[in-house]
């Protein structure tokens, strides 16, 4: 074959190639593309679906506390107080904003109002006493019938359950400004709630992080001291191999399984308390610490060997190796690992179902043995709830999770990129 | 130990019937503890009889016995895979990080054994340093890279005892002129020739008997090299310095004595003059004339 046949053949091969190379670029790009488009969909129909829950309707009105309509003559008579009618200072008021409304209406004005409303006068009244007989404004939260025909009037998803009227005095109430939108933060106040209006997700937030410490503080050091220890110090022989391949089995073992595990021991053989932040965060350990152990071990592995010899050459015992050479370089890829197996534990539900963090609770936990959820359970709850209203918490409460893991990855890049040796 | 000495007292094998030996391939049983020229010392620095080394079950050296003087230059070359790293890891432990890697024989230094239960590998390492075939400083800041060993040690109290150390031996490794401006900056940030001679620093900060170099400078240009060797020539004056090397110019140029391995075997041991003047083993002839290796 003469040199010119060859670059001939040379040049023919060339182009085949860059054409492999082009359509390897396409399907790499298509496959990104594909990918992101998913994730647009997804966070614009949540977003589409949930920003309202992040909007509050509020009602606002002068309420005389008369002592007449409401049968109370002294504020701080126990007895007399208990027997109180709070329903009609509200109604009087909504009287006052709405003056068409007549007698028979009184049912259907006051279905305007959320149920919590009578609760906060008489919380007002008996915080303040001295109001009785005098005039104060109060803003309420209206009732879910309200809000989603505020919200939602255009929405064919919601049925809007007002009547003709009570749609005409409610327009006319948001013209005059009486009835508002605002910021809801009572979602970041409360916890839970039977009422939509009043139901927040401040609890679910505050067990998830309390379940997350306690699953961090446990799953990390004992997952790097466990790939530690495998990596450098266990000789290799079957008994480790064995140790090995069961926490590969671990990491790819369904996470309800973990749920009837803690359930199973901490709880029934232990008797740690249902329901608490403890034992959340003490299932999800066990789920995590495969993840963390095997991300551990690859990031000690990358760890070069050139390294450790150095170390050792100049007498660094086993100890100082890992300490002040291993241990730094692989911290970055340790911590990746550890922070994507804490998201993941997380958004995670299964397991939390079995050990009762399903279970309706309204206060928000102060301790890791008080009665929690955790965010994607509270999703759970109130996706699955009949009343129009709770969707569009879940929404709101999905963006809520999703922040926080959006917060974590970033959080997990970050270090990454403050810990990667810089040289 | 008397297999060893007659082997020497025994004839040279086929130095001077080439022919009949062809190419000259001997089997095991012509070279085992048959080593030609001055394997032996009057005072030595290590004292090494019968060593063999085990990877598994494949024998990597082959029965090797040879003493090390104090503050000499020993090179060793031979053909690759024939043992030397195998051999001078020996020296400092270096091997026993290696699962499957077994040593038997012994080994003294200063009349110690190296293997010894009781042997602190520690103490060991810090009295028989290590120089690595490719640069290999710590991703940390030069001036800790010299640190370290001295820190580990627990050499230095006072943070000027600490520079003193750091300074005294970037010079000795030729390095201080070119760094001493920017101690704080990464070791990595060098350029190769730099880095070894880091690397030598390192290993000289925390004062050790003997220095092991294993091809120290493969990886660099000629003048890089040059530096090296210098370098080599004074360190020998207060260390003992063993070094493996592929550049038969370089074992000439800074050995006092050449030792030449052979799949395993030391085959032969000389003044390094008379190694590559009047070699009295065929195959070191071989091998320094270019035949193999
Ligand atoms: N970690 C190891 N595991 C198994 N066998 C090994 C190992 N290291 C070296 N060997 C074997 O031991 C023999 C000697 O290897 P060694 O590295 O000592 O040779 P060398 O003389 O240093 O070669 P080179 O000049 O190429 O560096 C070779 O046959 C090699 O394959
Ligand atoms: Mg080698």
């Amino acid at each position: 074959m003469s040199n010119h046949e060859q670059a001939a053949l040379v040049r023919q091969s060339l182009k085949r190639r860059y054409r492999k190379e082009r359509r390897f670029r396409f399907y790499g790009i298509l496959a990104i593309a594909i990918a992101l488009a998913a994730l647009v969909t997804l966070f614009a129909d949540i977003i589409g679906k949930g920003y309202t829950g992040f909007i509050k309707t509020t009602m606002t009105l002068e309420v005389r506390f008369d002592p007449k309509t409401m049968y109370l003559e002294d504020a701080t008579d126990k007895d007399a107080f208990s027997m109180a009618d709070f329903k009609a200072p509200l109604l009087a008021a909504l009287h006052d904003v709405v003056p068409e409304a007549g007698d028979s209406d009184d049912r259907d004005l006051g279905h305007l109002l959320s149920s919590y409303a009578a609760n906060k006068v008489r919380d007002t009244l008996e915080a303040d006493p001295s109001l009785l007989g005098k005039t104060q404004t109060m803003t309420f939260l209206v009732s879910d019938d309200v809000s989603v025909y505020v919200k939602h009037a255009d929405d064919p998803n919601y049925s809007i359950q007002l009547s003709e009227k009570q749609q005409g005095w409610v327009d006319q109430l948001q013209e005059r400004g009486i009835i508002q939108n605002s910021f809801n933060d009572v979602f970041f106040q409360n916890g839970d709630s039977r009422d939509p209006g009043h139901a927040g997700v401040l609890g679910a937030i505050v067990g998830s992080v309390l379940t997350m410490v306690v699953t961090l503080l446990l799953s990390f050091p004992i997952g790097v001291a466990a790939a530690i220890y495998l990596e450098e110090f266990a000789p290799q022989n079957k008994f480790t191999d064995f140790i090995e391949v069961n926490i590969n089995n671990l990491a790819a073992v369904p996470s309800i399984i973990f749920g009837l595990l803690g359930l199973a021991v901490f709880i029934n053989l232990f008797g740690l308390p249902r329901s608490v932040p403890l034992v959340g965060g003490l299932v999800l350990t066990l789920m995590t610490l495969p993840t963390i152990i095997i991300s551990s071990r690859a990031a000690i592995k990358s760890v070069p060997p050139s390294i450790r010899e150095a170390a050792e050459g100049i007498g660094a015992s086993k100890m100082q190796v890992v300490l002040h050479h291993v241990l730094p370089l692989a911290l970055p890829g340790m911590l990746t690992g550890s922070i994507i197996g804490m998201a993941q534990a997380l958004g995670e539900t299964a397991p939390l179902l079995l050990i009762g963090m399903v279970a309706f609770i309204v206060d928000v936990p102060s301790g890791f043995v008080d009665a929690a959820t955790v965010l994607p359970v509270q999703i759970f709850l109130w996706a699955g709830s009949p009343e129009l209203a709770f969707i569009e918490r879940a929404s709101a409460a999905i963006m809520v999770l999703l922040t926080f893991l959006i917060g974590m990855n970033a959080l997990a890049i970050w270090l990454r990129r403050r810990l990667e040796r810089r040289w | 130990m008397n297999t060893m000495n007659s082997a020497i007292d025994q004839d040279v094998p086929v130095k001077d019937e080439p022919e009949t030996r062809g190419g000259a391939t001997f089997n095991d049983a012509e070279l085992e503890g048959r080593t030609v020229g001055k394997p032996f010392a009057d005072d030595p620095k290590f004292t090494l009889r019968d060593v063999e080394v085990f990877y598994g079950d494949a024998r990597a050296i082959k029965g090797i016995s040879l003493d090390i003087a104090k503050n000499e230059v020993i090179a060793f070359i031979g053909p690759s895979g024939c043992g030397k790293s195998t051999f001078l890891r020996c020296l400092n432990r270096m091997n026993d990080s290696i699962d499957i890697c077994r040593v038997k024989g012994q080994l003294q230094l200063d009349g110690e054994d190296i293997y010894d239960a009781k042997r602190d590998v520690v103490e060991l390492r810090a009295r028989v340093g290590m120089v690595f075939q490719k640069p290999n400083p710590f991703p940390k800041s030069i001036y800790d890279n010299v640190a370290y060993g001295p820190r580990i040690h627990g050499l230095a109290n006072r943070k000027s005892d600490l520079d003193d150390i750091v300074e005294r031996s970037l010079r000795g490794a030729g390095l201080w002129n070119e760094v001493k401006d920017r101690l704080d900056s990464p070791g990595t940030g060098l350029s190769g020739g730099q880095q070894q001679r880091l690397c030598i620093a390192r290993a000289i900060a925390v004062s050790p008997e003997v220095v092991l170099m294993d091809e120290p400078c493969s990886a660099l240009d000629p003048i890089a090299t040059a530096r090296i060797e210098e370098l080599i020539a004074e360190l020998s004056q207060s260390y003992t310095i063993i070094i493996v090397t592929h550049s038969m110019q370089q074992a000439a140029r800074v050995s006092d004595r050449t030792a030449y391995f052979h799949l395993g075997h030391l085959v032969e041991v000389n003044e390094t003059n008379k190694v590559f003047t009047a070699p009295q083993h065929e195959l070191t002839e071989s091998y320094i004339t270019g035949r193999f290796g």
